[in-house]
């Protein structure tokens, strides 16, 4: 309907995107009548997001232009735009932006390298980028969501927790029910994306591929290998990242640092 | 009686505020120290330094004559048990539960001393029960065998009785006095409850503020 009153492309975007937003805060305001106050948060997370992507847009033209060994700055700065956003899911773990970055890096990193080397990903920048920055995305979400569970399961745990510890538990007994929980959780949007793949979704890649000729098998093919590389790179990220935090939430003489409360 | 804990000028700060500020004492083998004073005034995080829970801000605990930062926290744990307020028991059977302190060891608790620390709790035949159906009180006698499990040096109490209800409460009292008296356990109970100080330990500390206001025998300090 909107692209009968907008001829100019650019006219007609800003009209799509008002559109989406009046859906996403008619869900806000429905969260609201239910006493969940996602208000502020929404509004900055959807502003900033339409603000960031078409500046990147503005841009991604010249970047993907630039010289090849640019890829690999640009990869970095999005792990750390990653890591600074995923951290934010970790208010109270001590170094939690550490963790997120070596995290991501390690582990969304390592996969887009092998990958690469193996030709799976293509050297060009323009296919790096965008393929590299869904690993970092999704590595993102990995790890915000293992952060926050193991964040939540320590504080509901406490008791158990010091209960081990006071026990003669080494800090890894007493907390490993709740690494595992964190791990598992985290990875659970990536196992149903990739359950779910061709079913209930056709991701973007593979409708762009199809747009731009490739052959239609190929494009379902090379949309399973990103899938299954995004879960690769989500799984070895929040294996990292739950390491990692493990050994921040205590002190060097075994004491729960994350505690919720002062003794 | 040789001194078997000792605290010197112990001290745990949050900040500005002191939540235990410079306490100095002594506790002789087979003796019950029961340590007293009004909400807030530091018991409960003067407990918790005795086993490194928390981190001393300054001075230390000497733990048979060594100083417990010379110690593994995990093997000083093991010698110092905690018995605390709601017992917690992981999800399972209390057989479980009781080796799970030797497990930390690398070490299997055999069923009959097993049983038999379940007899002295006075459950007998609990071994295989779940411990999710566990009343208050007898959750709270499988915590305290867990902790004899151990074969703690010290046992340090954090109000064992005051969760249970008025039928369990003179119980686990009474089993507690019983098992250490036996044991000749030394033990540093944390009490909100005079009279229970004075029927349960030898000695007592006072606190207010987290410092020390009084320290002697019963007789001295309740009955000066």
């Amino acid at each position: 309907m909107l692209n009968r009153f907008f001829t100019d492309q650019l006219y007609l975007g800003l009209a799509q995107s008002a559109a989406a937003g009046l859906v996403a805060f008619a869900v806000v305001l429905l969260a609201r009548s239910r006493k969940v106050h996602l208000e502020s948060e929404a509004a900055v997370a959807l502003v900033r997001g339409l603000v960031q992507i078409v500046a990147v847009g503005s841009v991604l033209v010249a970047l993907l232009r630039g010289p090849q060994w640019t890829s690999v700055f640009l990869l970095m700065a999005m792990v750390l735009a990653a890591a600074a956003i995923s951290a934010k899911r970790a208010k109270g773990i001590p170094g939690s932006y550490r963790i997120a970055a070596w995290s991501i890096s390690c582990g969304a990193g390592s996969v887009i390298a092998v990958m690469t080397c193996l030709g799976v990903i293509d050297t060009a920048i323009t296919a790096l980028i965008p393929v590299g920055s869904m690993l970092i995305a999704n590595a993102m979400n990995t790890t915000g969501l293992a952060l926050n569970r193991f964040r939540s399961d320590v504080l509901a745990h406490v008791g158990e927790i010091e209960t081990a510890l006071a026990l003669g538990a080494k800090p890894n007994e007493s907390i490993a029910p709740y690494v595992q929980s964190s791990f598992e959780s985290s990875l659970i949007p990536a196992i149903d994306s990739l359950r779910s793949l061709g079913i209930v979704w056709i991701p973007g890649m593979m409708a762009g591929m199809l747009v731009s000729g490739s052959r239609p098998i190929y494009a379902a093919i090379y949309q399973f290998v990103v899938m299954a590389m995004i879960f690769a790179s989500s799984g070895l990220t929040s294996l990292l990242c739950t390491m990692l935090v493990r050994s921040h939430a205590f002190t060097d003489a075994e004491q729960l640092l994350l505690r919720g409360e002062s003794h | 009686m040789p001194v078997v804990l000792r605290t010197e000028r112990l001290t745990r700060l949050i900040g500005e505020r002191k939540l235990v500020d410079e306490v100095s004492v002594e506790v002789r083998a087979g003796e019950v120290l029961a340590v007293v004073g009004p909400s807030g005034s530091g018991k409960s995080s003067f407990l918790r330094l005795l086993n490194r829970l928390d981190e001393p801000s300054s001075g230390t605990v000497f733990l048979q004559g060594t100083d417990y930062r010379q110690i593994p926290p995990s093997e000083l744990r093991r010698r110092v048990g905690m018995v605390t307020q709601r017992a917690v028991l992981f999800p399972g059977s209390v057989y479980e539960n009781l080796g799970f302190g030797p497990r930390q060891r690398g070490e299997q608790l055999a069923p009959e001393v097993a049983r038999k620390l379940l007899d002295r709790v006075g459950l007998p035949g609990y071994l295989e029960h779940d411990v999710a159906h566990l009343s208050g009180g007898e959750a709270q006698r499988v915590s305290i065998a867990r902790a004899l499990a151990n074969e703690p040096t010290v046992l340090l109490l954090d109000e064992p009785t005051s969760a249970l209800d008025e039928a369990s409460k003179s119980g686990v009292e009474s089993l507690l006095k019983d098992i250490i008296a036996e044991r000749e356990l030394t033990c540093v109970m944390v009490t909100h409850d005079v009279a229970q100080a004075e029927r349960m330990a030898s000695s007592v500390l006072v606190l207010e503020q987290g410092r020390v206001q009084r320290n002697g025998t019963v007789q001295e300090v309740l009955h000066a």
